[in-house]
């Protein structure tokens, strides 16, 4: 990947060769983020590890935004990549957008040196501005938001420019006007109070309606593209499909936000509204997995009755993590997310490591399985074959990371179990309560899996970089002998 | 021309309309929801606290008064309890200036990064304990250990000096790190953490600290 696209000879879409230099920086971010999370996890073990020099704050700040940033880059590179496809013509002001990537690469090279080498500031509004904003996942300071509205918008010009200039897919409109929403949500996150309870109420506008409601779109959206080039399923059906998801994520996912309402200061309202919406967002995620193998399936039985043996998809890879985010989509942020989305339950597990399990088998089921899944597109595309069949890197990528998250996963689950029940139920959730939880053996036994299992997904995620530099001129020898 | 559809359970434009209603409709009752509750969750004043009007957020001057958490028969939870006036910092303070330090806290408590490693309101990371009522902790309270270590008398005094000097007062072997907290951003914090723990959380945390005593007598109710 890094230096297929230099050489080959599809290299004539701008649009695809600014999709890979997103996916590029993806990538480095991805493995900044794996680092960050397992410096964290050895603090949860080795509390004098790196104290007073890197803290765990510093850690987890970084681990967290890395994350956002490189699935922020992976989206971006996807919808750069599917853009010429989708409306027929060629991207418009692609050059302008090519800037305005190195603008953001730079503007995000000096938050994450300012994060790590200035850390913390004084309580003045200087240090909101230039240093760390301070709220969970929108940590950058004020002038990096405001460089990000700014690359963002270019990014939205070119989309929105190509799209009235193209025809308009059913696919291309939900992208369209999902990336207004997503983009525009970001607003809700720019502003100082002194109110706590004000302050987290727009903080979860932009939260929760990125990663429940328009990320999922999101998501919907690019699998349906997937599933079209991967294995030439229908586009009526996909896109009827495609509506179906959206009446289903928006109508469940825009008043799930009420679940976050519980506890911040909040009415007792959103306590039913809450329980009610969120309740129903699994349904969906649900749809969208059996979407997604229903399709694949009958692709494949048609291809058989043709009389075409052999895999119906032409990339191994990609059509392995897209069934692996319809899965993971509804295991992590279904079923994890049901678990304690109604009130009576969340009073208990509301802030302890059982959101930590949650959060890791959601990101990595709904979001980084199908960006992954883009990158291997991304490959075919820039080594021009006509075929990409799974490697042995590409298998141990999948399974290692794949495994090493659910057992992350399961390890957290079982942690926040322990801090439900005698932090929470037992002891009534103080100081006290919080170090007695933290110190017993069932916690700590977990939280040394979870390193385990941090590490497990780290040696997936080497096999992963392997195979994404390596497959795309393997496949093309292979295919040049063929 | 275009193909009559069978059913309209396969039809793309009755699909597409349906999820622009229900996307639509979801929104306008979102955005209503959330007039009625910025309302509801907009800061009170010195006056509504001196009338005994009950807000969900009281007003900065909150932190001259004596604040509890205690169980509410009506509700089936525990609510903050804002009773007689009480010293903060061994004065009374006005309205204005406890709102420049209840800014100078929040503010702090930003630049500090103290969400990754606590949570506020039960939302940050989960290395440390939850904030949402630190003020009201028996730890901090006479005879809890962080007076005793700290040498101070009050819950403030105690809570700025360890804020300063996070490092000089280890309990655990995890430590809260020294982040270079100067004595008035310490005033600002221990300002937010009291003003945080009148914040109406419907109930959370549940029993708080309910049954610390207990068990550090031992954790049982046997005799």
């Amino acid at each position: 990947m890094l230096t297929s696209i230099k050489t080959n000879e599809f290299a004539k879409s701008s649009s695809k060769q600014l999709a890979m230099m997103y996916f590029r920086v993806a990538i480095i971010l991805f493995g900044a983020q794996l680092l960050m999370g397992l410096i964290a996890a050895i603090q949860f073990l080795v509390p004098g590890f790196l104290f007073e020099l890197f803290d765990f704050s510093v850690a987890r700040m970084v681990h967290i935004n890395a994350l956002v940033v490189w699935m922020l880059y992976a989206m971006i590179g996807s919808v750069y990549f599917m853009l010429e496809d989708e409306t027929g013509v060629e991207g418009v002001g692609i050059g302008i957008g090519k800037l305005a990537f190195w603008v953001l690469t730079a503007a995000v090279t000096v938050v994450v040196l300012v994060f790590i080498f200035v850390q913390v500031g004084a309580g003045t509004e200087a240090s909101i501005w230039f240093i760390n904003e301070g709220r969970e996942y929108l940590e950058a300071p004020r002038w990096a938001d405001i460089g990000i509205v700014v690359v963002v918008l270019t990014f939205y010009w070119n989309v929105f420019a190509t799209y009235m200039k193209g025809q308009k897919t059913g696919i291309m409109t939900v992208m369209v006007a999902n990336l207004m929403a997503l983009a525009g949500l970001y607003l809700a996150g720019m502003f100082f109070t002194d109110n706590i309870s004000m302050d987290q109420f727009w903080w979860w506008w932009v939260i929760h309606l990125w990663v429940e409601a328009t990320w999922e779109v999101f998501v919907g959206t690019l699998a349906a593209y997937a599933l079209i080039k991967i294995i030439n399923a229908k586009r009526e059906i996909v896109e009827m499909w495609l509506w179906i998801e959206v009446l289903m994520l928006f109508g469940s996912g825009i008043l799930g936000l009420g679940h976050h309402y519980f506890w911040i200061g909040t009415p007792e309202y959103w306590w039913e509204i809450g329980a009610l919406f969120s309740a129903l967002e699994p349904v969906p995620l649900v749809a969208m997995f059996v979407h997604v193998l229903y399709d694949w399936g009958k692709e494949q039985g048609a291809a058989h009755a043709e009389g075409k043996p052999g895999a119906v998809a032409n990339n191994g890879p990609a059509i392995a993590w897209i069934v692996t985010n319809a899965f993971g989509n509804f295991l992590g942020a279904g079923v994890w997310g049901f678990f304690h989305t109604l009130p009576q339950v969340n009073i208990y597990t509301h802030g302890t490591q059982f959101t930590a399990a949650h959060g890791h088998l959601a990101f990595f089921g709904a979001y980084a399985t199908i960006l992954i899944g883009m990158m291997y597109m991304g490959v075919q595309y820039a080594s021009g074959v006509k075929m990409l069949k799974s490697t042995f890197k590409s298998k141990m990528a999948i399974f290692l990371i794949t495994f090493g998250v659910l057992g992350m996963t399961v390890a957290l689950t079982i942690a926040g179990y322990e801090q439900v029940l005698i932090e929470r139920a037992e002891l009534g959730g103080g100081w006290q309560a919080f170090f007695t939880a933290q110190e017993l053996p069932w916690y700590i036994q977990a939280q040394i899996w979870r390193t385990i299992m941090g590490v497990v997904t780290f040696v997936g995620f080497i096999y992963l970089v392997w195979d994404l530099v390596t497959i795309g001129k393997q496949a093309k020898t292979a295919e040049a002998a063929a | 021309m275009a193909k009559k559809n069978v059913s309209v359970w396969t039809s793309v434009p009755f699909w597409r309309r349906s999820a622009a209603w229900v996307t639509g409709f979801a929104t306008i009752l979102l955005i209503w929801l959330s007039f009625d509750t910025l309302g509801q969750i907009s800061m009170g004043t010195d006056a509504d606290l001196k009338n005994g009007v009950d807000k969900r957020v009281p007003g900065p001057t909150v932190i001259n008064y004596h604040i509890d958490y205690k169980m509410s028969k009506k509700r089936g939870h525990e609510v903050p309890v804002i009773g007689e006036k009480q010293l903060f910092f061994g004065k009374e303070w006005s309205e204005k200036d406890a709102a420049a330090l209840l800014r100078l806290g929040k503010l702090t408590e930003q630049a500090k990064n103290c969400m990754d490693c606590h949570t506020l309101l039960g939302n940050g990371a989960y290395y440390a304990p939850d904030l949402t009522k630190a003020w009201l902790d028996p730890a901090w309270q006479k005879g809890g250990p962080m007076q005793g270590m700290t040498g101070k008398n009050t819950v403030e005094e105690a809570m700025a000096e360890f804020l300063q000097h996070p490092s000089q007062y280890p309990t655990h072997a995890r430590m809260m790190p020294n982040l270079g907290i100067t004595a008035q951003e310490a005033k600002g914090l221990v300002a937010f953490l009291k003003h945080m723990s009148s914040i109406d959380t419907n109930g959370f945390p549940r029993n708080f600290s309910k049954t610390v005593d207990q068990f550090k007598a031992g954790g049982t109710n046997a005799h």
